[in-house]
């Protein structure tokens, strides 16, 4: 029989017997930011293809979601923090080798920039709306002239954004479970998955809802090859990260995991889908819900299952 | 100057008096700690065998909590040592998911503290206190760069390993086995 | 030709005119409190430090005690002059500041009061609580004579309240230290060698080339200097030897583990002794010079064989053999080492006594690498009245039983404090200093139920510990770092003196034990025992006449002085008279054939466990002493409960996980009060359990330690007393597991 125990009794608040240092605040951090980067980019996209007519709702209207949900997202990271009196420390400097960092310097410039996109669509919300100030209508002016290349800057920080929620688990060489090459870009599409559903899901034209649907199932495609092979990886891996996929194939996550991320999260939406698109009335706030819902679980589960999974003891 | 440690597993009883060495001189508050002990049985009565391990931060030379720390706090100074500047640190928690050791803990007054190698007493010539208590000197540090530190010395005849390897992180604590 | 333990000069001297003349006179409480001002500042810190000598266990390592700027004790630090810890004390020492930080502290004094029809305590000055004491001991006094007042004592302020019981007219002075512990070995040392090993330990482990522990868990036994000495012992590539049915740290440490069968060591030393003999290995010189008795022994162990052995021990006969060889290889540099808590199977003195022996025949005594001769600093002491002389003491209960005994017995006390129709008077007082005695004190009943025929008990602890619940005074003593005490002199290479000083005012309304000793003293009009106003007066006394003075020691702690009694080993051919009825080490032990006892140690069978039952066998963690440590937030921080380690196999037949919380039940139906954790390891034999002392408190107002594990003392219910000096056998207990609430079970 063998054996290993602490012999100093170590007891660590969040730290011991698993580390449990990130709650809730950092999944819903990423849920939001995968949310916002996901509708940034396909509003970004369509604005490029010239589609802001057909694409409404894409362009326009569900971005309208992104400077509040990427505010509320910066208020759980601020909240998770333990030493607050010190945020300001994130911009005194640069890291490019933390995610943390530059994550937290993407926020910073693409915060202000959806505010902006959105800003200057305030005159579509509220007809004969008008700033205060000369100023700000002349930016105002200036933006919706600029669509295109405004665009191209929100698309590629979008794409940082997206990237970034994936990368901030995956970076985490000592977590066995995130420690992979897919999980970034699995985050990627995940989080473009929800900014689909949710821009599906406030759409009122059939085509817009069509063409999203599409990328929505293609999406799930790549979500379910990607968990696919990720899983293949762990089983091919060394034993820590065999411990950790056996947390999804046995283990304490597996209910949670293949019944709400993969079956209604996942699978059950897609299948909806195509029947939507064969033609079958499907009423779309279900399938968009449980994409974010699944969306959202997937994020707790992996922040939690990936903390207890360690190299040693 | 590259600073390390070596235990020599085969002296340490597992007393865990480096343990409240470690919290007294470095004022750790009860309930948390900067090293720890570790025990591991092996084989079946009356074939046994114990390996006890005083175990801490491993000041790796690939260091991924520096790497990952967003502002700074967490840096290498001197010698390869890892430090944590309390000030700078926003308690963020990178650093403590990055360690594969869990050698860092949150401290309740929110920065992330860790094993210092004592720093403030290298610095004046002493041995970090838990070297300097240890019952059986079965704690050795130094300069591996210099071939006559008590480390290298200890380095010199033994078999050693060290924790995790495949973690990458090129740890700078020796386990003389 | 020297004569060993003859160089005790003892020195009578008188202390000053004027400090006898103020004393007693005139105790103004605190003004006279010695303060601790001053303490040398540490150079680039904001911290001062003041000496002093541990009190977490008995080793009394000498160290620092360190202040910051806002009298705050930070750290204790070993003095790296002491040679009992080389500057670096054990966890338990460097966990001291716990004891003096403990909110749960004693914090004023208390007496036993009836309100409602219950009883409980209040309150109390100083003043009051002592002159209630006094009262109280001189009814007793009055009553029974003075004789029927016993002093437990464990402790440095032991020794005030020993003079005090003396100058009162009582020699019952007894300390769990004796029968529970090492009397078994002094009384067999004395018997072999005419002296005790006494503590520490004169064990030359740091020059050995082969070290024999058996059942010595050094290592999880923190005694310092010898964890020290043994790692040296390591280094330099030494033998080491362990017999213990657990596989111990020190067993991990081992060239050799020998997992002996429970209570079957005396045939296993007996055979070791057969194959010296029989290969004629032993160092036949040593042995022809110095012992008695040789061909008694020879005769005795001839047909113990290691083949024997085997079907006793289940040790194999070619590792008896090999072990045996290697012994004699190393002789004289080596040591069995005499063990010190050794009152397991009341065959303890002989099992000793076989241990001395096996010393003797390799010649390890008085040699480098062996046993050196220690010696210990002489202070004189303050010319006092004539004690008056007791008129019964406790050996009258025990007419003819353990006349060897050097010291009185704990145990022997306690029973003869429950009334008895073929006792004329028992014990009808207690003092209680610093010792936890239902912990300590095997058979709690029998404690319990002495305690409760009692007159009147007064307990001076630092710690609401379970003996204060039955006292009904309690004095509180503040912590060691917080007083003075008297100067170290323990004995080692070289004799030295250590000197504890406070680091700081003593925390709440607690006082030093001199203090309370002489105060009490006053109050009983004994106060000439006592002649001085401040223990200051009698330590810079004493420190001067041996060329230090008290200004010298607090800047050094601890001072070496110079042998006086010829070197630390034997020479070569050197003559020497043993204390011993020959003078000669005594192999065929005269004094214990005179008492009627084997002079040779004989092989006696115990009674294993029966079917189900396991052996309870209990012992140390490093990080915790005894009882006294359970509620330290900086040990219990690392340890806060113990667990019964039970071996997979049984694990396997009871379906244990580790983890799981299981009652212990003993052979008479006892069951823990606390259930305790399961450890499933491989370190423990499949016939034994093995548990830490010291957990499973009773008390509410220890909040750390309350409920915490199980108390391995409450399963000690058969005691197996040792013929021949009183120790009490304590490993003869079995247990078995209950997975449920016992109330459940019982229903
Ligand atoms: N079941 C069982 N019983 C045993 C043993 C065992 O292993 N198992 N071991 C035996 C042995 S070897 C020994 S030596 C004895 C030890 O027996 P004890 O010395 O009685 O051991 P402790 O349980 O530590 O109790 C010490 C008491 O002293 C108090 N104390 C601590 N410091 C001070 C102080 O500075 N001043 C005063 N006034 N009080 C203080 C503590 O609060 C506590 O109440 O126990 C023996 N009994
Ligand atoms: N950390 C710490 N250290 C201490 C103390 C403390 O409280 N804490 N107390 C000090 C005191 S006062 C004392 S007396 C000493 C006691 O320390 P020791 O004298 O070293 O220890 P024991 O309690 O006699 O023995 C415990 C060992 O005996 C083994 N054993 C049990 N039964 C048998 C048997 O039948 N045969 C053999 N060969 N071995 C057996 C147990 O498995 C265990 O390893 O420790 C001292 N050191
Ligand atoms: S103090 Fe030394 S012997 Fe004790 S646990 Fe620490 S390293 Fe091991
Ligand atoms: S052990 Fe952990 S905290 Fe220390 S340097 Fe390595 S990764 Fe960083
Ligand atoms: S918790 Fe502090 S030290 Fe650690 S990564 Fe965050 S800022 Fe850096
Ligand atoms: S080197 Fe200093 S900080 Fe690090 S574990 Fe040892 S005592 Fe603690
Ligand atoms: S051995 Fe440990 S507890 Fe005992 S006196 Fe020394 S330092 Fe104190
Ligand atoms: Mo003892």
């Amino acid at each position: 029989m063998n054996e290993e125990l602490f012999v100093s009794g170590r007891n660590i608040p969040n730290i011991d017997p698993y580390l449990n240092i990130w709650h809730w605040q950092i999944p819903i951090y990423l849920f939001l930011g995968g949310l916002a980067a996901g509708i940034l980019f396909f509003a970004g996209l369509f604005t490029i293809l010239g589609k802001e007519k057909e694409m409404q709702t894409t362009v326009k209207w569900a971005t309208f979601i992104v400077p509040g949900a990427l505010v509320l997202g910066l208020i759980a990271l601020f909240l998770d923090l333990k030493h607050q009196l010190y945020f300001w420390r994130l911009y005194t400097t640069i890291r490019f080798e933390s995610p943390m960092s530059w994550g937290a310097w993407t926020l910073m410039f693409i915060t202000p920039l959806s505010l902006v996109w959105v800003a200057a669509y305030m005159k579509d919300v509220i007809p004969g709306w008008r700033w205060k100030m000369k100023i700000l209508d002349d930016f105002d002016a200036w933006i919706n002239e600029n669509r295109k290349p405004v665009a191209w800057v929100m698309i590629i920080f979008a794409v940082i954004l997206g990237i970034y929620t994936g990368i901030l688990l995956s970076a985490f060489n000592a977590r066995p479970l995130w420690n992979n090459s897919i999980l970034g870009p699995l985050f990627l599409v995940s989080g473009m998955s929800t900014g689909a559903a949710t821009i599906m899901w406030m759409s009122k034209s059939h085509y817009e809802r069509m063409v999203m649907g599409r990328i929505d199932l293609l999406l799930i495609a790549i979500e379910l090859f990607l968990i696919t092979h990720m899983i293949m990886g762990f089983l091919a891996g060394p034993s820590v990260q065999l411990e950790a996929a056996n947390l999804f194939l046995g283990g304490q996550f597996t209910v949670s995991f293949w019944v709400f991320v993969i079956v209604l999260g996942l699978v059950f939406p897609a299948l909806l889908e195509v029947l939507e698109l064969v033609g079958y009335k499907v009423p779309v706030a279900v399938p968009a819900f449980l994409i974010l819902l699944g969306g959202l679980v997937f994020r707790f589960i992996m922040v939690e299952a990936g903390q207890i999974t360690r190299y040693l003891y | 100057m590259r600073y390390a440690m070596a235990v020599d597993t085969r002296k340490c009883v597992g007393c865990s008096d480096c343990v409240v060495a470690c919290q007294t001189e470095n004022n750790v508050p009860i309930g948390f700690c900067r090293d720890w002990i570790t025990e591991t049985v092996d084989g079946t009565y009356p074939n046994v065998e114990i390996e006890l391990r005083s175990e801490r931060c491993n000041h790796c030379d690939n260091s991924p909590c520096v790497r990952c720390c967003p502002t700074g706090a967490s840096h290498i100074v001197e010698g390869g040592v890892v430090l944590v500047t309390h000030d700078e640190c926003i308690g963020c928690g990178a650093c403590i998911q990055s360690c594969p050791y869990d050698a860092r803990y949150s401290h309740p007054d929110g920065y992330v503290d860790k094993c210092t190698f004592c720093m403030h007493r290298v610095e004046k010539g002493q041995k970090p206190a838990c070297v300097d208590v240890c019952p059986t000197k079965c704690l050795y540090f130094g300069d591996l760069d210099d071939p006559n530190s008590d480390v290298s010395n200890a380095l010199r005849n033994r078999k050693y390993k060290v924790l995790a390897p495949e973690a990458g992180t090129k740890p700078q604590i020796y386990f003389l086995t | 030709m020297t004569k060993r333990r003859d160089f005790i000069k003892i020195s009578a001297l008188g202390l000053g005119g004027a400090a006898i003349a103020t004393s007693g006179l005139n105790f103004a409480g605190s003004k006279l409190m010695a303060t601790p001002q001053g303490g040398e500042k540490v150079k680039g810190t904001n911290l001062r430090r003041f000496p002093t000598y541990c009190e977490v266990c008995f080793w009394k390592c000498a160290g620092w005690t360190y202040v910051d700027d806002k009298d705050e004790i930070v750290k204790v630090i070993g003095n790296d002059e002491d040679p009992h810890c080389n500057g670096r004390l054990c966890p338990r020492g460097t966990g001291g500041p716990g004891m003096y930080n403990d909110k749960d502290r004693l914090k004023t004094p208390l007496i036993r009061v009836e309100k409602n029809g219950e009883q409980t305590f209040r309150e109390a000055t100083w003043d009051e609580a002592l002159d209630y004491t006094a009262k109280r001991l001189k009814e007793v006094a009055d009553k029974h004579g003075p004789e029927c007042v016993a002093l437990f004592n464990h402790g440095s302020g032991g020794k005030y309240f020993g003079d005090l019981l003396k100058a009162f007219g009582s020699d019952n002075i007894a300390a769990p230290s004796f029968a529970q512990c090492r009397g078994p070995r002094e009384t067999a040392w004395i018997a072999t060698y005419g002296e005790a090993v006494g503590s520490p330990e004169p064990t030359d482990i740091r020059d050995t080339k082969c070290l024999v522990l058996i059942g010595s868990h050094i290592g999880e036994n923190m005694h310092n200097g010898q964890v020290q000495e043994m790692s040296d012992a390591i280094d330099k590539g030494a033998t080491i030897i362990t017999v213990d049915p657990r596989f111990s740290t020190a067993a991990s440490k081992s060239k050799f583990w020998l997992p002996i069968k429970p209570a079957t060591d005396i045939a296993l030393l007996l055979a070791w002794i057969h194959v010296l003999i029989e290969e004629e290995i032993y160092n036949k010189e040593f042995v022809e010079q110095y012992t008695y008795g040789f061909d008694l022994l020879k005769k005795h162990v001839k047909n113990m064989t290691p083949e024997w052995a085997y079907g006793e021990t289940t040790i194999k006969p070619d590792i008896i053999r090999k072990t045996a060889r290697e012994m004699a290889q190393a002789a004289p540099a080596v040591i069995v080492h005499p063990g010190r808590h050794v009152t397991w199977y009341g065959d303890d003195t002989q099992r000793i006594r076989a241990v001395a022996i096996l010393n003797a025949l390799l010649g390890s005594w008085g040699s480098r690498g062996g046993f050196y001769m220690k010696e210990s600093a002489h202070l004189p002491k303050p010319k006092l009245p004539p004690f008056p002389k007791p008129k019964r003491n406790w050996r009258d209960a025990y007419p003819g039983q353990y006349n060897l005994a050097s010291l009185a017995l704990s145990s022997g006390i306690c029973d003869a404090t429950i009334p008895s129709s073929n006792r004329d008077c028992s014990f009808k007082a207690w003092i209680v200093y610093g010792t936890n005695l239902p912990l300590t004190l095997p058979n709690i009943n029998n404690t319990l139920n002495a305690i409760s025929h009692l007159e009147f008990m007064v307990a001076i602890d630092t710690m609401p510990m379970e003996v204060t619940g039955y006292a009904d005074v309690v004095l509180p003593e503040c912590t060691y770092l917080e007083r003075y005490d008297l100067i170290r002199t323990s004995p080692h290479r070289e004799p030295y003196v250590a000197l504890r000083m406070p680091a700081v005012e003593p925390k709440y309304d607690s006082k030093p034990g001199w203090w309370i000793a002489k105060k009490l003293a006053d109050k009983m009009g004994l106060g000439d025992y006592f002649p001085y106003d401040d223990i200051t007066e009698l330590l810079d006394w004493q420190l001067k006449h041996i060329g230090s003075s008290l200004e010298e020691m607090k800047k050094i702690g601890v001072r070496k002085l110079e042998r006086e009694s010829g070197p630390l080993y034997f020479t070569k051919g050197e003559e020497i008279e043993f204390n011993t009825p020959s003078g000669k080490i005594e192999l065929f032990s005269n004094e214990l054939a005179a008492e009627n006892f084997d002079g040779i140690p004989v092989y006696t069978k115990h009674p294993q466990p029966p079917q189900g039952f396991y052996r309870l066998i209990y012992g140390r963690a490093p990080m915790h002493t005894f009882s006294r440590t359970a509620n330290n937030a900086n040990l219990t921080d690392l340890m806060d409960e113990n667990s019964v380690w039970v071996n997979p196999k049984v694990a396997r037949l009871w379906d244990l996980k580790t983890g799981q919380k299981v009652w212990l039940k003993n052979q008479d139906d006892v069951v823990t009060t606390y259930p305790l954790k399961v450890r499933i390891t491989e370190r423990i034999r499949w016939d034994s359990v093995y548990m830490v002392h010291g957990f499973g408190h009773s008390k509410k107002e220890l909040s750390r330690a309350f409920g915490k594990g199980a108390n391995d003392t409450e399963m000690i219910t058969k005691v197996m007393m040792d013929p021949i000096m009183g120790g009490t056998g304590m490993r003869g207990n079995f247990i078995t597991f209950l997975t449920e609430k016992p109330e459940e079970v019982e229903s």
